[in-house]
C-alpha cells in the first residue's frame, strides 16, 4: 500500500514533471477515451507511438512500467483469454464445447491487451511524475466548475490530501498492531485464506479507534491554528499552465484527431 | 503588571460529568512562563482549551489581551494564541512541512508571496528550513513538535500553550524544544504557559500553579513550591531531582544556604562542599 501511493513517485525534472498536475489529470483521461475509439493495427500504432514517446519524455526508465503492469497481470490475461474464447465473427479456427477461436477473436485479443497495456502506461507515467499532493491539488483545479453546483471541491481537496497525509502513520501503527500481536503468537503469513482473514480482523479494530482518536485531534488541532472552513482559505502551492502544457494538449489533440480520421468507421 | 489572561470565577464540567471547575479564578501575568502542573484529569488541558474557546464555559468569563473569550471575538483570540498539543502526529495537518507551516497562514487568507516568505522565515527560527520538503512520515517526534512551533511563530501569537507538548518526546528532544521556546519567548516578548506533570520542565518557569481535581492548591515560584514535598507528593506528583538530593542530605545533616537549588546552583554547592574538605 505504501509501495503504491508513495513510493512511486519519482522525483525527477523532465517536462512531463514539470507539467502542471491539472492538465496531466485530464491529459489521462482524454487519452482514455480516445483508446476506445482505437480500433484497428493502424490507429492502436498510433496510441502506441505517442505514449513511447511521453515515456521517454517522462525520464522515466522502462522497467518501472512493466512493474506497474505485474499487479494486474491476472486480470489481463483473463479478459483477454474471455475476449479470444466467446467472440464471435471470422473465420473458425477451433471450437470445443461452447469455446470458440476465430482469426477476429484473436485480433480483438490483442486490441484489449494493447488497450490494458495504454491505460496502465498513461496512469503510470501520472504517478511516477506527480506527488500525491500535486494530483490532490490537481483534483481541486479540475473540479473546481463544479463549485457552482454547491459541490464542495475544496473540503474534497482537503479531506484527500489529510487522508493521504496519514497514509504512513496508520501503516505504521499497524505494524506496531501487527507486533504485539505476533508478539503474542498471532500467525499471519500462513495457514488457510479463511485462517488469514480471521487474523487480520483483531487488526482492525485497534487500526480503527486509532484513526478515530487521531481524526478528534487533529480537529481540535485545526481548529486551535484558526480553521473555519475550507473554503475561505488561501493557498500556498499553485501550479501553473505552462507553454508545455499547450504543446502537449496541442500534440494529444492532433494525434486524437487523427485516430478518428484512421479508424474503421 | 498586566495581566493577558484572566480567567475569572470559571466553572465547567464535561456532559455526564461532575462538575471539573467550580469557581476557579487565575491570572497570567504578561511575559511570564507560567507552568500549570497536575496529575491526569486534574483540569490542567481542559483550562488550555477554554481559554482558545475550544470548549465552552458553564459560567464565569475569562479575558485574554483584552477580549472576552466568546463568539464574536474566537478568531481575534485564537489569533493571539498558539499551542502545540502532546501528540506530534495529531497536529501535523500539512502534507509537507512547509505544507504544514502554511496552514495557519491559510486559514488566515494570508497572500501567497507573503506566505512563502513568512513560512521560511519561520522555519529557519526553529532550524527546520532543510527539511522543508520532508514528509512527516521521515520527521522525528521533536522534529514535528518543531515544525508545530514554526506553525505558531508564523502567526507571530502574543500567547504560546504548551500542553504537555514534550510529554512524548526523548529528555534530549525534551530540552531541545524547551529550549527553543525559551528562545522565541526571549526574542518575541510572548507569555508562555506550559501544562506539564514533568517537575523538571516547571523547576525552569517564573510561577508555577498546582492543578487538583479542578482547584488551584498552590501558586508560588518554583523554589517555594519544591522546597514543599510533602505537598507535591500528596496530589500525586514527583519533587525534582535536587529537591529529594537536597531532603537526603539534610537527612545526614549536611544543611544549604538555601531550601531550593536548581542543577548548577546544586552542583557548584556539592562541588564547594567538596574542595573545602
Amino acid at each position: 500500500m505504501s509501495n503504491f501511493l508513495f513510493g512511486r513517485y519519482l522525483p525527477g525534472e523532465s517536462w512531463v514533471h514539470q507539467m502542471s498536475p491539472q492538465s496531466k489529470l485530464l491529459l489521462s483521461f482524454y487519452f482514455v477515451i480516445v483508446i476506445f475509439f482505437a480500433n484497428n493495427i493502424a490507429s492502436y500504432a498510433a496510441l502506441l507511438i505517442l505514449i513511447m514517446g511521453v515515456i521517454i519524455l517522462s525520464g522515466v526508465s522502462i522497467s518501472y512500467f512493466l512493474k506497474g503492469i505485474r499487479p494486474l497481470i491476472w486480470l489481463i490475461i483473463f479478459t483477454v483469454l474471455l475476449q479470444i474464447l466467446f467472440s464471435s465473427g471470422g473465420k473458425l479456427l477451433w471450437h470445443f464445447g461452447p469455446f470458440s477461436i476465430t482469426d477476429q477473436s484473436l485480433i480483438n485479443g490483442g486490441f484489449i491487451f494493447i488497450r490494458f497495456l495504454l491505460i496502465i502506461m498513461i496512469s503510470t507515467v501520472l504517478t511516477l511524475t506527480t506527488t500525491p499532493l500535486a494530483i490532490a491539488d490537481g483534483v481541486q483545479t479540475v473540479l473546481k466548475p463544479l463549485k457552482g453546483f454547491h459541490f464542495p471541491v475544496d473540503t474534497l481537496a482537503l479531506m484527500l490530501s489529510i487522508a493521504l497525509r496519514f497514509v504512513p502513520t496508520l501503516m505504521d501503527e499497524m505494524e506496531t498492531i501487527m507486533n504485539a500481536q505476533r508478539s503474542r503468537g498471532v500467525d499471519f503469513g500462513s495457514g488457510s485464506l479463511k485462517h488469514r482473514v480471521k487474523a487480520a480482523v483483531p487488526l482492525l479494530v485497534p487500526l480503527f479507534t486509532g484513526a478515530i482518536n487521531h481524526a478528534e485531534n487533529l480537529s481540535t488541532a485545526m481548529e486551535a491554528r484558526g480553521f473555519t472552513d475550507s473554503e475561505h482559505r488561501s493557498k500556498y502551492r499553485i501550479y501553473r499552465w505552462q507553454m508545455k502544457d499547450t504543446i502537449s494538449w496541442l500534440v494529444f489533440l492532433a494525434v486524437g484527431v487523427l485516430v478518428l480520421g484512421i479508424r474503421k468507421w | 503588571m498586566k495581566n493577558i489572561i484572566q480567567v475569572k470565577n470559571i466553572s465547567f464540567h464535561y456532559p455526564d460529568k461532575p462538575l471539573l471547575f467550580d469557581n476557579l479564578t487565575l491570572d497570567v501575568h504578561e511575559g511570564e512562563w507560567l507552568a500549570i502542573i497536575g496529575q491526569n484529569g486534574s483540569g490542567k488541558s481542559t483550562l488550555a482549551r477554554l481559554i482558545d474557546g475550544l470548549i465552552v464555559l458553564d459560567k464565569g468569563q475569562i479575558i485574554v489581551d483584552g477580549l472576552t473569550v466568546n463568539d464574536q471575538n474566537i478568531f481575534d483570540i485564537r489569533n493571539k494564541i498558539g499551542i502545540v498539543f502532546q501528540n506530534p502526529e495529531d497536529q501535523f495537518v500539512g502534507a509537507t512541512v512547509e505544507d504544514d507551516v502554511a496552514f495557519g497562514l491559510e486559514n488566515r487568507q494570508v497572500e501567497r508571496e507573503k506566505m512563502h516568505e513568512i513560512v521560511k522565515k519561520s522555519l529557519m527560527d526553529v532550524s527546520m528550513l532543510d527539511f522543508r520538503n520532508r514528509i512527516p512520515a521521515n520527521l522525528s517526534g521533536g522534529q514535528k513538535q518543531r515544525v508545530a512551533i514554526a506553525g505558531i511563530v508564523a502567526l507571530s501569537p502574543k500567547i504560546i500553550i504548551l500542553d504537555e507538548a514534550t510529554s512524548m518526546l526523548d529528555p534530549r528532544g525534551r530540552n531541545e524544544i524547551l529550549d527553543l521556546v525559551y528562545q522565541i519567548k526571549k526574542d518575541n516578548q510572548l507569555t508562555v504557559i506550559s501544562i506539564t506533570h514533568d517537575i523538571d520542565e516547571a523547576a525552569n518557569a517564573d510561577r508555577v500553579v498546582i492543578l487538583n481535581e479542578g482547584r488551584i492548591i498552590d501558586e508560588e515560584t518554583p523554589e517555594n513550591i519544591f522546597q514543599n514535598t510533602g505537598q507535591l507528593q500528596s496530589v500525586g506528583l514527583d519533587s525534582p531531582y535536587t529537591s529529594q538530593l537536597l531532603a537526603a542530605l539534610k537527612h545526614r545533616g549536611i544543611k544549604p544556604q538555601r531550601s531550593y537549588l536548581n542543577d548548577e546552583e546544586l552542583i557548584a554547592w556539592i562541588k564547594q562542599l567538596i574542595s573545602k574538605k
